[in-house]
């Protein structure tokens, strides 16, 4: 098996949301886990600005541009959707009511801090949205990235050398290489794919890695 | 009679000249007051704050307001430009002329509720231990350290709405709402553009802002561009 790609790592989030939880899907990479929401499974999809039911992408005869979602896309709703206003989107996130958000990410500590929101970048401004009090509210925090940077540079690291996100805060991680939880312990590596050792996988990480007894294949329908 | 409605913009941003803070309801195209963000940047006014969900929508649709230095400082959520290049405004932060204060997103909203409810301060969790929290009182609650954010009120407050009647009470449509609740709560003078003035009142179980904080209503085509989100 080869390094999951983009749509492969949005299918295996998919798979862990559970029937009728309450879910927040980060720009980028998380929002399409929409597209790969079991048949079997009932989810509402929140969005920060104001929606919970948050259906698929508005077809062109479709698009009205009162309904959009956080990354500005125009959005349907789907059955059972509420609108309200920004102060109770984020009640519900800082209230501990959604069930899991899933964000990107540019590094993910040992002990779960999270480093999503300033790459640092020397000619643009800064962007931190609704992140902080993503991590900081959902009962479960998962986090979708590659395993290392486009030079090879780990991901999963001993401490974030970019400006934190959140404290302690990440649950669960999913890689093109491995899906790996942060435990009190450090980072548990629940499946992985095949034809890569423990050790090679160790090597592309910044902070030592456990391996679950139950440790499976990492493995995703060809998409 | 009460009757709010005005019928120029001149008549709506009465008042508004130098120095003015403004809160500017919009997220993703929705409910952004985009003829009334022509006409502050076709007025004069200068050294003013902007406090808004991102400053890219405004530079996009009302570049002068950047390009003439008229804003000194902006409190947002999101100072990042589409694509590679340097906007005017992030140039202006680089350089030192405009102050950014970037604030977590549910932090902005609950902020700006704060300053409009009476509570000028309070404890959150979120922004804890990160960058934006460096310099806050925290305290710890439930094992859970929070900062100590205090809250925004402003001399204006312009937002978009499907719906408003001569009493000021407001409807929304779809995501239009966002920040337009609080916002309006926490403004000296509050302003919706509307299509939809009409004569009869909106149901009262249907409205989304109490009359009482809305201060004019101002009939006026959307004035917002085909990708209005994408800018």
């Amino acid at each position: 098996m080869q390094p999951l790609t983009r749509h492969q790592i949005a299918w295996r989030a998919a798979q862990d949301l559970l029937e009728g939880s309450y879910v927040n899907l980060g720009l980028g990479l998380p929002v399409l886990v929409a597209n790969y929401k079991p048949d079997d499974r009932d989810l509402m999809f929140h969005s920060e600005n104001g929606i919970v039911g948050v259906g698929p992408l508005a077809s062109e005869n479709e698009e009205d541009p009162d309904f959009v979602d956080a990354g500005s896309q125009k959005i349907t709703l789907s059955l059972g959707a509420a609108l309200f206003d920004s102060t109770q989107a984020f009640a519900m996130i800082r209230g501990g009511h959604l069930d899991v958000t899933l964000l990107g990410g540019f590094e993910v500590s040992q002990t779960g801090d999270l480093a999503n929101w300033d790459a640092k970048m020397t000619h643009k401004g800064q962007l931190v949205g609704g992140a902080m009090d993503l991590v900081t509210g959902a009962k479960n925090v998962r986090v979708t990235m590659q395993h290392t940077t486009k030079t090879g540079a780990p991901r999963l690291v001993e401490r974030c050398s970019y400006p934190l996100t959140g404290v302690g805060t990440v649950d669960r991680i999913y890689t093109d290489l491995a899906v790996v939880d942060v435990t009190s312990d450090g980072f548990l590596v629940r499946e992985m794919i095949a034809e890569l050792s423990r050790d090679a996988l160790q090597e592309k990480s910044g902070a030592t890695l456990a391996f679950a007894k139950d440790c499976t294949t990492l493995d995703a329908p060809k998409l | 009679m009460i009757d709010k409605r005005v019928d120029t913009l001149e008549a709506a941003l009465d008042g508004f000249g130098d120095g003015a803070s403004v809160l500017v309801n919009g997220f993703g195209g929705a409910g952004v007051p985009f003829a009334l963000i022509k006409a502050i940047e076709n007025s004069s006014a200068t050294d003013l704050t902007l406090i808004l969900n991102s400053a890219r929508f405004v530079d996009g649709f009302a570049p002068r307001i950047f390009a003439d230095r008229r804003v000194s400082k902006i409190i947002c959520t999101a100072a990042r430009s589409r694509g590679p290049d340097t906007a005017n405004y992030e140039q202006q932060w680089l350089d030192g002329y405009l102050e950014i204060e970037m604030v977590p997103q549910g932090t902005f909203a609950e902020r700006i509720r704060a300053g409009g409810a009476g509570i000028p301060a309070f404890f959150t969790p979120t922004g804890a231990g990160t960058e934006l929290g460096d310099g806050k009182e925290v305290r710890e609650y439930d094992g859970k350290h929070c900062v100590l954010e205090h809250a925004i009120i402003a001399d204006f407050a312009i937002m978009r709405a499907a719906r408003a009647d001569r009493w000021g009470n407001v409807r929304f449509r779809g995501a239009q709402g966002n920040f337009g609740l609080a916002m309006a709560m926490a403004a000296g003078t509050t302003i919706v553009e509307t299509d939809d003035p009409g004569d009869d009142p909106i149901p009262p179980e249907d409205i989304h802002i109490p009359g009482i904080y809305v201060d004019r209503v101002l009939k006026h085509e959307d004035m917002s561009p085909a990708n209005a989100g994408g800018i």
